[in-house]
């Protein structure tokens, strides 16, 4: 198993090159990360043109930039960003961070939900509960993530004013000052997260509710069920013990290839609660034409889905001892 | 036992496919309502006495009758601005699954059909693009591109190629070891003729369905890469960038962000339920435990 979780990460080593060089190029050529410096009123000398120009390496083909990049990269050094007050590598850590906080607690929501939900829905199939669960499955499927999270945004505003305090926090990750020690920051931190987790958890538990209850359906239909109820078991001895432990297993692969798409929701989540994390990074590099900030924040979250796959399907072995990795 | 003759009705494979998909009825209803907002965003947009441009003297006013969805604070007709991005973002969303099936089918097909190393490239290809998160490579390509339609279309075919070309990898996998196949190389067929001619017509049940469940992923893309400002851009509006617009009204002109993103639910909650309908009319196998 060692031998296979090498051999995988040895693999995956192309695909993050790969990946975060078309990003590079494609932001390289997508505008010039001068023109915020030119445009200004007044205009500055050409030297300071000239010397901003070679700190960024652009007075370098395309390729020879990626080139430094890639290997500062491996010295822990992610380059110099069109931000002159940033520095890309510490600054990538913190915000990932961040958001990493942010998508770890939606998960687990998530995870908790849907497997509560989907065994429901499974045992009591074509029962009202079952419909109602699925109805909401697919509406939140439906969903556009940024129009629920504007709503549940507007919605928290809405409870504050009823209680007439500031329970539920909808701008930032955390108050930029805190009177009262480690416990009023982390009831801080708290209060910034509610609506945000929420809003971030909802769209993989609409998936994953979904998927467990066909999951559980198709465990709660074979024998070995029907044996452990003719063996005269108690029903929640048999969906807990027997039945929910294996359909559990395919939930972890799901998991893992669905969180490219939490990422993605929580670049919208960030965007919508004004959160400084690594989403927020990600579009303001963009809108820099930051290829360098671009590129390391890639390396980062595909390093990270990559990881967390690999992880999955060794945990699959584990789960189901029918699987050998060799 | 009455005799009388048994009426034997000769049915083709596309009745069938009808009478599977017909007995859904959530599915037919669907079908129904989509047509219906279809027709009146290409149909009624072009009639409606408003286009996207016009400036009405009437500010910020709420639902009437001769502003069923409101007015925005510059005057703008929201009804038909509304109908203006639902036919840009199903525009773009069709377009987008539609290069994407063709893509990833014939992607996926021809992997699938050779097999060995030209299989294990293509496929490890494929599995890159499905590393990434798409809408970070959207964000980047889309401001890239610039905001025309059919570029943000690229851009989501761009990456959804992928998903199709798994699954129709996956069929032609399972379909090129039947006898058909052989039968064919017998009589001479050559590769390209048995992959498109047996292989894919064969798959086509799976990857139509895939087609519809991808029109409804790519209209959640667009609208969120709009939202965001990396897709559709002004002076041309699409869903997203109308409820992006109108975040900041939900409490005082609610009328301006909950009738695109009504729209925006209505279409992707309909294109799902014809994909299921689908499911079970064109490809029983796969349906889960239904009755």
């Amino acid at each position: 198993m060692l031998a296979y979780a090498v051999r995988r990460m040895l693999v995956s080593v192309p695909i993050l090159v790969i990946a975060t060089f078309v990003v590079f190029v494609m932001v390289s050529l997508s505008g010039d990360p001068l023109s915020e410096l030119k445009t200004r009123n007044p205009p500055p000398p050409p030297r300071t043109l000239a010397l901003e120009a070679h700190r960024l390496h652009l007075d370098e083909p395309v390729l020879a930039r990626y080139w430094h990049w890639i290997t500062g990269v491996l010295h822990g050094d992610f380059g110099p960003s069109v931000q002159s007050t940033q520095v890309i590598g510490p600054e990538l850590a913190h915000r990932f961070l961040v958001t990493f906080r942010l998508i770890g607690v939606a998960m687990l929501l998530a995870l908790v939900l849907a497997v509560l939900v989907g065994v429901v829905s499974a045992v009591k199939q074509y029962s009202a509960t079952d419909y109602t669960f699925t109805f909401f499955g697919f509406l939140f499927l439906a969903m556009p993530s940024f129009w629920f999270a504007i709503l549940l945004k507007e919605a928290g505003i809405s409870f504050n004013d009823t209680v007439g305090n500031q329970v539920l926090f909808t701008i930032g990750d955390s108050s930029v000052y805190i009177e009262g020690g480690t416990w009023a920051s982390i009831a801080d931190v708290v209060g910034h997260m509610i609506l945000p987790t929420i809003s971030l958890a909802l769209l993989s538990f609409a998936a994953w509710s979904r998927f467990q209850r066909a999951s559980m359906l198709e465990v709660l239909n074979t024998d070995y069920v029907r044996l452990a109820r003719a063996k005269g078991l108690r029903s929640g001895t048999v969906l807990t013990r027997h039945a929910l432990r294996t359909a559990l297993i395919p939930l972890v692969t799901v998991t893992a290839l669905d969180l490219g798409a939490i990422i993605s929701g929580a670049i919208v989540t960030e965007n919508v609660y004004q959160w400084r994390g690594a989403g927020s990074f990600l579009l303001e590099s963009i809108r820099h034409d930051d290829a360098y900030a671009v590129a390391g924040w890639l390396l980062i979250a595909a390093t990270f889905i990559i990881a967390f796959n690999l992880a999955a399907d060794l945990l699959y072995a584990v789960l189901d001892p029918r699987i050998r990795y060799a | 036992m009455p005799d009388r003759e048994l009426a034997v009705t000769q049915r083709s494979q596309a009745q069938l496919v009808a009478r599977r998909f017909r007995r859904h009825r959530l599915a037919v209803v669907s079908l129904a309502v989509l047509l219906a907002l279809v027709l009146l965003a290409f149909v009624g947009g072009w009639l409606w006495k408003y286009s996207v441009v016009d400036l009405t003297s009437d500010e910020s006013v709420p639902p009437s009758w001769d502003h069923p969805f409101g007015t925005d604070a510059a005057g703008h007709d929201t009804f038909a601005q509304v109908l203006r991005g639902t036919q840009i973002s199903i525009g773009i969303a069709v377009l987008g699954a539609l290069v994407a099936t063709v893509v990833g089918t014939v992607w996926g097909a021809t992997a699938g059909y050779y097999g060995g190393r030209l299989d294990t490239v293509m496929m490890r290809i494929a599995d890159l693009v499905l590393t990434l998160p798409f809408l970070a490579v959207a964000a980047v390509l889309g401001h890239n591109v610039g905001g025309s339609w059919w570029l943000i279309a690229a851009v989501i075919a761009g990456l959804y190629w992928a998903y199709v070309a798994r699954v129709a990898r996956g069929v032609v996998l399972s379909l090129r070891e039947k006898e058909f196949v052989e039968a064919a190389r017998a009589i001479g067929a050559g590769d390209a003729r048995i992959i498109f001619r047996h292989l894919v017509p064969n798959a086509f049940g799976s990857i139509i369905v895939n087609a519809t469940v991808l029109v409804a992923i790519a209209i959640l893309l667009e609208t969120a890469l709009s939202y965001l400002g990396f897709g559709v851009r002004p002076p041309d509006t699409s869903l997203g960038l109308l409820v992006s617009d109108a975040q900041t009204a939900v409490d005082t002109r609610p009328w301006l962000f909950f009738f695109p993103g009504l729209f925006i639910i209505l279409i992707a909650l309909t294109i799902n339920f014809i994909g299921d309908g689908l499911r079970d009319a064109l490809d029983p196998q796969q349906t889960r435990v239904r009755r």
